[in-house]
């Protein structure tokens, strides 16, 4: 037993110390919060105010100061990435379609293997691939009008004009469209025709022929059934008909009202 | 007289089907990809490339991680696939060594490397089960917590995960035959089919971690996918992504250097409870020869490290940064005084163990310039390159980096220091080889000098390599060196080491070795190195998925739950401790329960007396 006690001391004391040095030997730094999307109000935004953007996002979320820094020397310093643009439009070696320093400088933030500076490549590749990930995609995930941006930051750091236009509205809604959470729609027959349910089946007055005719859907079938029908639409074919023909991801399109509000309003479709 | 080649035509038979069952397990192995479907030649391929689109990854927002019970679902999910690692890495582990040693002992017909080996498998099998159940728990908690990842990834490896299930049959039913079949499968044939049963388990093993590792490098580096986490090419491309074979090498060996250590405590806890010179004796040769595998695994561990560390910079810069030049970087000072306890631990046991034999005292003399060495190369690596200083420190300093210590802080300077430190401890074994012998071969004196000037060349150009690339060529070449390092350190140990068993054949023995003369602190040093290796583990594994920061999968598959964020090192050192504790506490109970089987309570006057 007193051997036994003495190793468990032994190894405690060891794992304490560990833990110790983890916690007082080295400084405790506090990283910084996973980066959350700015909210840009692009039509507000002077030129001054969009290359002081690109600079904090330069400078920041982008990580481009990581590898673009005279200390890691991992990647070319962008100082002048704007005046040898046209030079490196004309160089053989470029790969890209730009015709302008903006076209250029936005195009190596998304295809950066366009053009890759000598000695900069990755090993083995003989300068022909970057290292450099695609900033639009990925960890870094910046948006079109957060890389335009950067763009003219570089341009303004270069002491060059900002050729690069602020994105139109229309560019600046896309995305918030595309991530803004649609209205639940108010009734039965909005969705069905939204989702363009009588293109395959007879309901709501169409005269689809390509699933069930739904008229009478209610008094055959239970509501349990009908929902079923919706979420998982291969799992009991009606006869004569293919499986694999509905979509089998209304369980995500719908919000948990309309399926119910849809699963009533068949229900309720008796026939004449 | 007729029962004997009856037996022996079935064990025969038994073992071409063994035979072919092995074929079978690394075919599936090597090829599960073809089979499952996933190759490019095959009709299956085929099938999936005509399939309908695959999904992409979902993205669930801040409700969509269930809380239960208050529990802090990261720490819950970390402690359970670290235990689970744990205990996978050792029963994984020792059966590749045990077998090894089966076959050493098989060779030189030396019965004392088969019970060796037994006692190790012995050791492991009471954690075999263990092992399956926090693997069930890591998986039951997985889908609990975070349903749409899981959900994502069964989509995509469905038919690996299915097969990884499957090979667990196989891999059970190999390593009950192999323990259970020990003592009933010995001498000739059927010591040949037992082999083949362990070679089968290791493959299984083996192919197991390697499916796993697919898995959770594909979150790390994902391949086969769009940007919108899709799959678009086949599993196999999923599979194969760019971390996995680096990984699959770097655990590897790890686990084996991890299941020596832990075999090496449980022989020097035996050691300390010996109440005999000859249990004393056997220990301390366990013990010896346990210690002897986790060095020769933690030998070229760093460079597997290397060449992992490598690749996440080839994989991504950004990534590559985050781990070496980030937040992260700090880590990596604690990860310094974890190897250096491991190779300073890992040297003292072995200079200690000298002590067995009285020819040793010639080479006592040169124990303290390895130390001073050692230290100093391990004073080297801890160095930091830059400090968090406050202004008034860093006026008095005359900027973040120290005058003199400012330049040991970078990459060249520390792989010129571990390497040295893996030459001195090769060294170290070198010395305590020669320890009870005298070569009698006609050349020793010009082999002894061929072997100092080999070192002192190494060492030399060691040092040339580190102080020329680190600090009188460019920035971007400054890591250029450690592959030339490297491969002059590999070269010195393979070369000296051929060399000195060519000097010492034949060679007389001064003094026998003592088994069991060493002194009890000694066996604290394996103690330290079980320890530490276990915290280390647990660190580094730390590293592997919190370099992924706020993503499930890099880059497709964003982390939105309350804990998608980097906890400071000491946060994640408590949990490690915590884990290495837990873990500790299992596998003292394990050691106990293997124990059990031998205890017997005698019951007098329990059970009904039955007349003759």
């Amino acid at each position: 037993m007193r051997t036994f006690l003495a190793v468990v001391s032994f190894s405690l004391l060891t794992v304490g110390f560990f833990a110790a040095y983890s916690n007082y030997g080295i400084p405790q730094i506090e990283p910084a919060p996973p980066p959350e999307v700015e909210e840009l109000d692009l039509a507000a935004m002077s030129m001054d105010e969009f290359v002081a953007l690109g600079a904090r996002l330069y400078q920041g979320r982008g990580t481009c100061t990581l590898c673009h820094t005279e200390l890691g020397g991992r990647a070319p310093l962008l100082e002048e990435a704007a005046a040898v643009a046209a030079e490196r439009i004309a160089d053989e070696r470029y790969q890209g379609e730009a015709d302008d320093a903006a076209g250029y400088l936005y195009e190596s933030m998304v295809a950066p293997s366009a053009y890759v500076v000598a000695g900069f490549g990755k090993s083995g590749t003989g300068d022909t691939v970057s290292p450099m990930p695609n900033m639009a995609t990925g960890s870094v995930g910046l948006s079109e009008p957060e890389i335009r941006a950067i763009v003219a930051f570089l341009q303004d750091l270069g002491g060059f004009e900002v050729t690069v236009e602020i994105p139109t509205e229309a560019v600046e809604e896309a995305p918030e469209e595309a991530g803004e959470p649609r209205p639940p729609f108010a009734t039965p027959e909005e969705a069905i025709a939204e989702f363009a349910c009588g293109a395959c089946h007879k309901l709501a007055g169409e005269e689809g022929e390509l699933g069930p005719d739904l008229t009478s859907i209610g008094a055959r079938r239970a509501k349990d059934d009908l929902r079923r029908a919706i979420l998982q639409p291969n799992a009991d074919i009606a006869e004569g008909f293919e499986p694999d023909l509905m979509p089998d991801d209304y369980g995500e399109q719908l919000y948990a009202v309309e399926l119910e509000m849809l699963v009533d309003y068949l229900a309720g479709l008796k026939g004449p | 007289m007729r029962t004997a080649p009856t037996t022996s035509k079935r064990l025969r038979r038994a073992a071409l089907i063994a035979l072919a069952a092995v074929l079978l397990v690394v075919g599936l192995g090597l090829t599960g990809a073809d089979i499952a479907g996933f190759g490019p030649g095959t009709a299956l391929a085929q099938d999936v490339a005509d399939a309908p689109a695959y999904r992409p990854a979902p993205q669930p927002g801040p409700g969509d991680y269930p809380r239960v019970a208050g529990v802090n679902s990261r720490v819950v999910v970390w402690l359970a696939a670290q235990l689970h690692l744990w205990f996978a890495a050792f029963v994984l582990a020792v059966p590749i060594f045990v077998l090894i040693i089966e076959a050493i002992g098989m060779a030189t017909r030396d019965e004392r490397y088969d019970k060796m080996a037994y006692e190790f498998i012995k050791v492991s099998i009471t954690a075999y089960s263990l092992t399956a159940i926090l693997g069930g728990f890591l998986l039951i908690s997985l889908i609990v917590f975070y349903p749409d990842l899981m959900g994502y990834l069964a989509g995509i490896f469905k038919d690996s995960m299915f097969y990884y299930a499957l090979m667990f049959f196989v891999e059970s039913a190999c390593l009950y035959l192999y323990y259970y079949g020990w003592h009933w499968l010995q001498g000739g044939f059927r010591k040949w089919v037992h082999l083949t049963i362990g070679l089968m388990l290791n493959a299984a093993g083996t192919t197991l971690m390697f499916l796993a590792n697919a898995w959770l490098t594909f979150m790390m580096s994902p391949d086969g996918v769009d940007i919108a986490g899709a799959l678009t090419g086949g599993v196999w491309e999923a599979m194969h992504n760019h971390l996995w074979n680096p990984i699959n090498l770097h655990r590897f060996i790890a686990n084996i250097a991890f299941g020596g250590s832990i075999v090496g405590a449980y022989a020097a806890y035996k050691f300390l409870s010996a109440s005999s010179d000859a249990e004393k004796a056997h220990y301390d040769w366990m013990g010896y020869n346990a210690n002897f595998i986790a060095i020769s695994a933690l030998l070229p561990l760093p460079f597997a490290g290397y060449y992992l560390a490598a690749e996440i910079y080839a994989y991504s810069q950004q990534m590559g940064i985050t781990l070496m030049g980030g937040i992260f970087a700090w880590l990596f000072i604690i990860q310094a005084v974890l190897i250096g306890t491991l190779f300073l631990s890992a040297n003292y046991y072995l200079w200690c163990g000298m002590g067995r034999s009285d020819g040793a005292a010639r080479y006592n003399k040169y124990v303290k310039y390895l130390a001073v060495v050692i230290i100093g190369a391990f004073l080297v690596w801890f160095t930091p390159h830059t400090l968090v200083l406050t202004n008034e420190e860093l006026k008095a300093l005359g900027g973040p980096y120290h005058k003199y210590l400012g330049p040991l802080g970078i990459m060249p300077a520390k792989n010129t220091a571990v390497n040295v430190m893996i030459l001195f401890t090769s060294l170290s074994f070198l010395m305590y080889r020669r320890a009870n012998k005298i070569a009698t071969v006609s050349w020793a004196r010009a082999g002894n000098a061929a072997q100092a000037a080999l070192f002192s060349a190494g060492i030399l150009n060691l040092l040339f390599l580190g102080i020329y690339h680190g600090y009188f060529t460019n920035t971007a070449y400054k890591v250029a060196a450690s592959v030339p390092q490297v491969l002059t350190t590999l070269i010195i140990i393979i070369a000296s080491n051929v060399l000195d068993s060519f000097i010492y054949r034949g060679a007389r023995q001064v003094a026998p070795l003592h088994w069991g003369r060493i002194p009890d602190r000694a066996q604290y040093a394996l103690f330290l190195l079980a320890v530490a290796f276990t915290w280390l583990m647990g660190l580094m594994g730390y590293i592997r998925s919190g370099i992924r920061q706020h993503w499930h999968v890099v880059g497709i598959m964003r982390d939105n739950s309350p804990e998608a964020y980097t906890p400071t090192l000491g946060y994640a050192a408590n949990v490690v401790s915590l884990g290495t504790i837990l873990f500790m506490a299992m596998v003292i109970f394990v050691f106990w329960l293997s124990q059990l089987g031998a205890v017997r309570t005698d019951a007098a006057g329990f059970w009904k007396e039955r007349g003759a």
